[in-house]
């Protein structure tokens, strides 16, 4: 069977599982979008390709599947480096296909040319220049497979014009075709069974252990034998800002978010324990606050898929290359057996009765606002969350509101939170929250984002009304940078150097109707919840909600840049000396 | 000399040839601020593989970091440590020297001693070459510094594992196919 490139690139993707594609058409790419009007695939047309690619990242984040994004050449190119560092930062599979100049003016400075793979080397897990079409069906069929096996990230796949618009002779590789095209990639997916002894024998030895849970537990769909082992035994969870709703909230084994805004007792558990089990994190510096000075008397078991994160940070006591799923399973498998054979576990008891006393005293909490004072955002977050509908999914943007939200949300189950962890993509929440809307419409999206982030990505909302996806977006508007302004605040003298914004402009509600969208103001704290149940109802177009807040509230606790966990500082009405 | 051994590792990494891994490989040493001390590349035994051999300074990254990193690298197939007491190494080194007439023949004799060759002669200098071990060269380059070096180029040095006997045996008895 003949096929020009584009149609075998469109089939290709189809074989590939791809129901929906977040992207914009130009010259280069031209060629593809004609069978793509014969496809069932869905098109999903942004109005600027940084768009499509958070878009493909929210509808990864909330499936499992890969988002895929198609933009053209050049400049588009250059727009999806964010999306595509914002992927690999956080592990998120991803395909990009992008647009190329014909193959006779690659290197002449052709209109719209630009050296894609050279420039996404560094941002893509892999990337490919495809030059014949003959080859475009392995190069996708390697691109989803690199994608969303091992630890998944974004690959890009950039096919020039004449690529496209010449013939071939169809042929769809077997898998064995695609394992023999890759003799260098084969992910380890089974955990080292003396390792995993080894880890079982420091678990049950252990009096203070932690799990550390990042990110790595929900790609490997490892929640339900996360709880397992929690229950199994007994020991405390603390979900990372990648990992929030792995474990869920409510359970009494439930720590919440460790770090930099951590909860105080998630933050010292860690920082006190004798042994942390970390499972698919990376001992992120927004984690362990001063290296040298993190959890000084903690073994490390270290779960991790990818074998450079084993020792990259922290040299772990036992490293376990593998899914984390699989060596969980065979952990508690393990562990079963060495109880039923007599060994006991480690009295955690005390430990246990230290960690509810630090809960007690330290909860996430902050001043509510007197009568006619500013509406307090943290406020906003917990009427959000108690008026939201079952099974919400919540985006973030990154800043203050992103830390409230992980704060004061009560996340039940995983795959109901999306953000931007390692990158820190301001502008992330619109795309994400539509992405995330296209690929979960039977569950309400709300997009928490601040103001300034707002305004680097809201023309996806005019998408968003055209293609009829409603997500709700609650921006906790308080004219400022905000979390730039509370680094100044603490660190820098209150000298608030380019950081206000404009309490005035733009007018939200305006810019909210002029794409499409219902917009809210709400000022006081009265209005928060009609605001709310009002956004709620709405499920035919998109609502942003426009909470005018309070600017001086800052994110509490919070363990300064560069310090150690031990100096965390805790908000002003509560007295750090009960940590001891 | 033992903490240039300590210092300096060499890896000798087999990938698939295809375009851009080298500049992939260099990235990865760029991003991740690893050093590289030399790095030499060509084509392996096998159609479709190259094969890299570079010394890194492990001074300030733990090699282990380094060899996980690089074999994240889709198109990097193997990776061998090659410790220096275990493998054969060499190195190719060409110079060209001041020589006018008078010193012309102790260039020469420099030259023979070292059993490295004379590729050019001009009317004031020479074209030299000499392959061995990296320390030989080290010591050679040293000495012509002497009559003033005016252009010199090394080839970054390659290596390969040292054959036990039972390996040398089979090789001398297989001469048409290792391994």
């Amino acid at each position: 069977m003949k096929l020009t490139g584009a149609q075998a690139l469109i089939k290709s993707l189809e074989l590939e599982g791809t129901e929906v594609i977040f992207g914009l058409p130009g010259g280069c790419i031209l060629p593809a979008y004609d069978p793509l009007l014969d496809s069932p695939i869905r098109h999903i047309l942004v109005r600027h390709e940084q768009g499509a690619g958070h878009m493909a990242e929210g509808y990864a984040h909330v499936t499992g599947r890969p988002g895929v994004a198609m933009v053209t050449s050049g400049p588009a190119a250059t727009n999806m480096v964010t999306p595509l560092m914002d992927a690999y930062m956080d592990s998120i599979p991803m395909v990009c296909i992008t647009g190329q100049v014909s193959t006779g003016a690659i290197g002449t400075d052709a209109f719209q040319e630009c050296d894609t793979v050279g420039i996404t080397r560094s941002c893509t897990k892999h990337n490919e220049l495809v030059m014949r079409p003959e080859d475009l069906p392995l190069a996708i069929r390697q691109a989803f497979h690199i994608a969303t096996t091992g630890r998944p990230g974004p690959t890009l796949v950039d096919v020039p014009k004449d690529v496209l618009q010449n013939s071939m002779e169809w042929h769809w590789p077997t898998d064995q075709e695609v394992a023999d095209s890759l003799p260098g990639y084969r992910p380890n997916m089974k955990g080292h069974g003396r390792m995993i002894k080894e880890a079982a024998k420091l678990i049950l030895a252990a009096e203070r252990p932690v799990l550390y849970v990042g990110g790595g537990i929900l790609k490997a769909r490892a929640a339900e034998a996360l709880r397992e082992l929690a229950e199994l035994t007994g020991i405390h969870v603390v979900t990372t800002l990648m990992a929030r709703g792995a474990f869920p909230d409510d359970h009494p084994l439930c720590l919440g978010m460790p770090g930099m805004h951590g909860n105080a007792a998630a933050t010292t558990a860690m920082q006190r324990s004798d042994l942390l089990i970390a499972l698919g994190a990376r001992f992120d510096d927004r984690i362990t606050g001063k290296v040298a000075g993190f959890a000084p008397q903690a073994k490390v078991i270290h779960v991790d898929i990818d074998p450079a994160e084993q020792g990259k940070v922290r040299r772990p006591d036992v490293p376990i290359v593998g899914d984390c799923r699989l060596v969980v399973e065979e952990l508690i498998r393990v562990i079963r057996s060495m109880r039923s054979a007599g060994t006991e576990q480690a009295d955690t008891g005390a430990w246990r009765s230290t960690i509810s006393g630090w809960r007690e005293l330290f909860p996430v909490a902050y001043e509510p606002s007197q009568p006619g004072e500013a509406l307090k955002p943290q406020f906003c977050m917990e009427q959000l969350r108690d008026h939201a509908p079952e099974g919400t999914i919540l985006v973030s943007g990154v800043g203050q509101h992103q830390m409230w939200a992980s704060q004061y949300w009560n996340f039940t189950e995983p795959y109901s939170w999306v953000n931007s962890g390692g990158l820190g993509t301001m502008g992330f929440s619109v795309p994400a929250a539509i992405g995330a809307k296209v690929g979960r419409p039977d569950r309400t999206v709300w997009a928490v984002d601040g103001d300034g982030c707002f305004q680097m990505t809201a023309q996806e909302l005019v998408t968003a009304s055209v293609e009829r996806i409603p997500v709700k977006v609650a921006i906790l508007n308080n004219s400022y940078l905000g979390m730039v302004r509370q680094w100044q605040e603490m660190f820098y003298d209150e000298r608030y150097s380019e950081v206000y914004l404009s309490p005035e402009l733009p007018d939200f509600v305006k810019w909210a109707e002029a794409m499409g969208c219902v917009g809210i103001r709400v000022d006081s704290p009265e209005e928060v919840q009609p605001a709310i149940d009002k956004a709620n109802a709405v499920d035919d177009r998109p609502v942003v909600v426009d909470f005018r807040v309070d600017a001086r509230e800052k994110v509490f606790p919070m363990v300064p840049a560069g310090c150690s966990n031990d100096e965390l500082i805790l908000p002003h009405f509560q007295n750090k000396e009960q940590l001891a | 000399m033992s903490t240039e051994l300590e210092r300096y590792h060499i890896l000798s990494v087999l990938v698939q040839n295809r375009p851009g891994v080298l500049a992939r490989v260099a990235g990865l040493f760029a991003r991740r601020d690893f050093n590289i001390y030399s790095l030499a590349v060509a084509p392996a035994e096998d159609d479709g593989f190259s094969r890299i051999t570079i010394v890194v300074d492990v001074e300030s990254t733990p090699l282990e970091q380094i060899t996980k990193q690089l074999f994240k690298l889709i198109e990097v197939v193997k990776i061998s440590e090659l410790d220096p007491r275990r493998s054969v190494e060499r190195e190719l080194l060409l110079a060209t020297v001041r020589a006018n007439p008078d010193q012309r023949g102790q260039v020469i004799e420099l030259v023979n001693v070292f059993e490295g060759k004379i590729l050019a002669v001009g009317t004031d200098a020479v074209t030299v070459s000499l392959d061995g071990y990296p320390a030989q060269l080290d010591d050679f380059e040293a000495l012509l510094a002497g009559y003033g070096i005016v252009e010199l180029q090394r080839t970054g040095r390659v290596a390969l594992p040292k054959l036990d006997r039972e390996a040398r045996l089979r090789a001398v008895n297989n001469p048409g196919k290792a391994g």
